[in-house]
């Protein structure tokens, strides 16, 4: 097995010892059975006149709901990469842990790339077990699947990705708390970003309107959550906001259109740069 | 004065690439720097293939930075060294060596079995070999036993001995060994001293970086002796140690007294115990009238060979002075 493959599996393998995948597991059943309750209630409770909310209102009151959930699990992806990364190779040179593996003939290339395959593919695991469970658990209680179920997990899974790119980048050269602190906050600051570009979209705002871009720029993860959003909205959801004019972009849980392209291409560069200058990082690095 | 460890002027052996008669190790001025701080000034030295080389000095003298420097894990700030015939770095050199480093770490959610194979892996070893490779690297450091127990149960000796079995693995042409023994008990110095032995007497050349002066005088062909980055003396034990040292057993002898025994050589002052580092034997009567006019009272008072501990100190002292 080429050493890339050797480091993505050893990484894989230790969040299956660690338990990080169970612990992930256990707890996405219980959100899952609670989610499901609560998607139950939506479709059975009676309203205060005694008859049960149409189909239209189900849906209504389901989809905006599944945002806000899938909201919390992208934030639990991007904390669980941004934790996880962080320390994955900052913890191993500052313990000796790498030392005698980087005295084989192995690239320094190969550790950065092998260690961001495996907790991408652990991402991925994530991102695609967790949506299908929590969408067949809505489609169980109340009949309702997104629209575009598919973008939706490419799109979470991207931004949990693009956290784990930030974290490693980070772990190349500092502290894992401090690194996986800078990631989280990173996030954070950019989800406020694009909060902050909306708001100048919906006053037409242009200063306002760049600190969105930029931050779009800097770390994709917002636009990409953009993107699950527009995936997840119904149709009528999408033409009531269009009816509510520019003010109805400025919020962080709607999304009227998909990503643009210029910006999906900017996402694959941008992973590229990261990649580069983990892998540059850790060349020139001193152990 | 930094001097060689051995011949330092002859030209690199270049094109000695594949050559079993290359040096295991030759170092041509190799200097590293930390900022201002000066890690390692000049190092020249060449390690003939098969030889224990024992590479001594107090912590902090550049020992460790000449191993990773040695390894590629650090880049040089000048100088040039080859290992086994190619320059440092190269990546199919790394195949023939084997390294244990002095902060050792394994895999603690794998058994020792799959550390030693994530080795052989990387090495890389043809699969058909892993499983015999493992058994003897486990069998020669005492392992056996806890072949299939994580490494998160094993006391750090026993890590240490996990760490010393990854160096072994694929019959290295030249192992780095930093610190081998500093987690293990008297029994576990004993076994690696054998297991130092051993591949020397496979045509393995064994780099020794340590401070356990008694260990290294017992198993090393030769010996540099590094402080402050430079290499203050280098040579066979007994080019070394020529000389004598004097223990004395004395009583009532004050610091200012003690400052005055100074013409007598290099002192290592413990107390009741003085041990004069480098003394001719001809002079001990001498020293003997120079304790009791100087008030002292003494009780026991022997010559002996010259021990590493005895000239390691002589050359500190020699080099502060």
């Amino acid at each position: 097995m080429p050493p890339v493959l050797v480091f993505a599996r050893l990484t894989v393998q230790e969040a299956a010892r660690r338990r990080l995948l169970l612990a992930l597991l256990v707890l996405t059943l219980i959100v899952v059975g609670f989610s499901a309750w609560g998607f139950d209630k939506i479709a059975t409770t009676p309203r205060s006149d005694g008859t049960l909310p149409s189909n239209a209102q189900v849906i209504l009151v389901s989809s905006q709901v599944l945002i806000f959930i899938v909201f919390v699990y992208s934030g639990v992806l991007a904390l669980s990469a941004a934790v996880v990364a962080g320390p994955l190779i900052s913890n191993e040179v500052e313990s000796g842990l790498l030392l005698s593996m980087l005295a084989r003939p192995v690239r320094r290339s190969e550790v950065v790339i092998g260690k961001w395959l495996g907790l991408a593919v652990l991402v991925a695991i994530y991102a695609a077990g967790s949506a299908f469970l929590e969408l067949a658990a809505v489609d169980w209680a109340t009949g309702y699947i997104p629209p575009h179920p598919i973008t939706l997990v490419i799109y979470i899974g991207l931004e949990g990705l693009a956290l784990l790119s930030l974290g490693l980048l980070l772990s190349t050269r500092l502290s894992g708390i401090t690194g996986g602190v800078i990631a989280l906050v990173s996030w954070l600051m950019a989800w406020i970003g694009g909060i902050v570009g909306d708001i100048g979209a919906g006053l037409q705002n242009s200063a306002l309107e760049s600190v969105g871009t930029v931050s779009h720029l800097l770390l994709p993860t917002d636009g990409l959550w953009r993107g699950a959003v527009n995936a997840m909205e119904p149709d009528v959801v999408l033409a009531q906001l269009r009816a509510a004019g520019t003010f109805a972009r400025a919020n962080p849980f709607a999304s009227l259109d998909p990503p643009p392209t210029p910006f999906l291409v900017w996402v694959v560069v941008w992973f590229g740069l990261m990649l580069t200058l983990s892998i540059w990082s850790f060349r020139t690095r001193e152990i | 004065m930094a001097e060689p460890a051995s011949v330092s002027t002859a030209a690199a052996p270049k094109g000695a690439a594949a050559s079993t008669s290359s040096p295991a190790i030759h170092t041509v001025d190799l200097t590293k720097r930390f900022g201002s701080t000066v890690a390692l000034a000049g190092l020249s030295m060449t390690v003939p293939r098969g030889e224990i080389f024992g590479f001594l000095g107090p912590n902090g003298a550049g020992k460790t930075t000449s191993v990773k420097l040695l390894l590629g894990l650090l880049k040089p700030t000048s100088g040039e060294a080859w290992l086994l015939g190619e320059k440092i770095g190269d990546l199919n050199t790394r195949r023939r060596i084997g390294y244990l480093p002095e902060l050792f770490r394994y895999q603690s959610w794998l058994d020792a079995r799959e550390v030693l194979a994530v080795h052989c892996e990387l090495a890389p070893l043809p699969r058909s070999t892993w499983k015999d490779e493992i058994r003897l690297a486990l069998d020669t450091v005492g392992l056996s036993e806890r072949a299939d127990d994580r490494v998160s149960t094993f006391s750090k000796g026993m890590q240490q001995r996990l760490g010393l079995a990854a160096a072994l693995v694929g019959k290295p042409e030249l192992v780095f060994l930093d610190e081998p023994t500093s987690a293990l008990d008297p029994v576990g110095r004993h076994d690696v001293r054998e297991i130092i032995r051993g591949l020397s007497a496979r045509g393995t050349a064994v780099f020794l970086n340590s401070h356990l002066l008694s260990e290294v005088e017992q198993v090393c062909d030769r010996v540099a002796v590094v402080d402050h980055g430079r290499v203050i003396a280098s040579g066979t034990m007994d080019e070394l140690l020529s000389g004598t040292a004097v223990k004395v057993r004395v009583s009532g002898l004050d610091a200012a007294a003690r400052t005055k025994l100074a013409s007598f050589g290099p002192l290592d002052d413990e107390g009741d115990q003085l041990t004069f580092t480098k003394l001719d034997i001809e002079r001990v009567p001498e020293l003997v009238s120079a304790i009791v006019g100087l008030g002292g009272r003494v009780y026991e008072v022997s010559p002996r060979h010259q021990t590493l501990e005895d000239r390691f100190l002589e050359l500190l002292h020699e080099e502060d002075t």
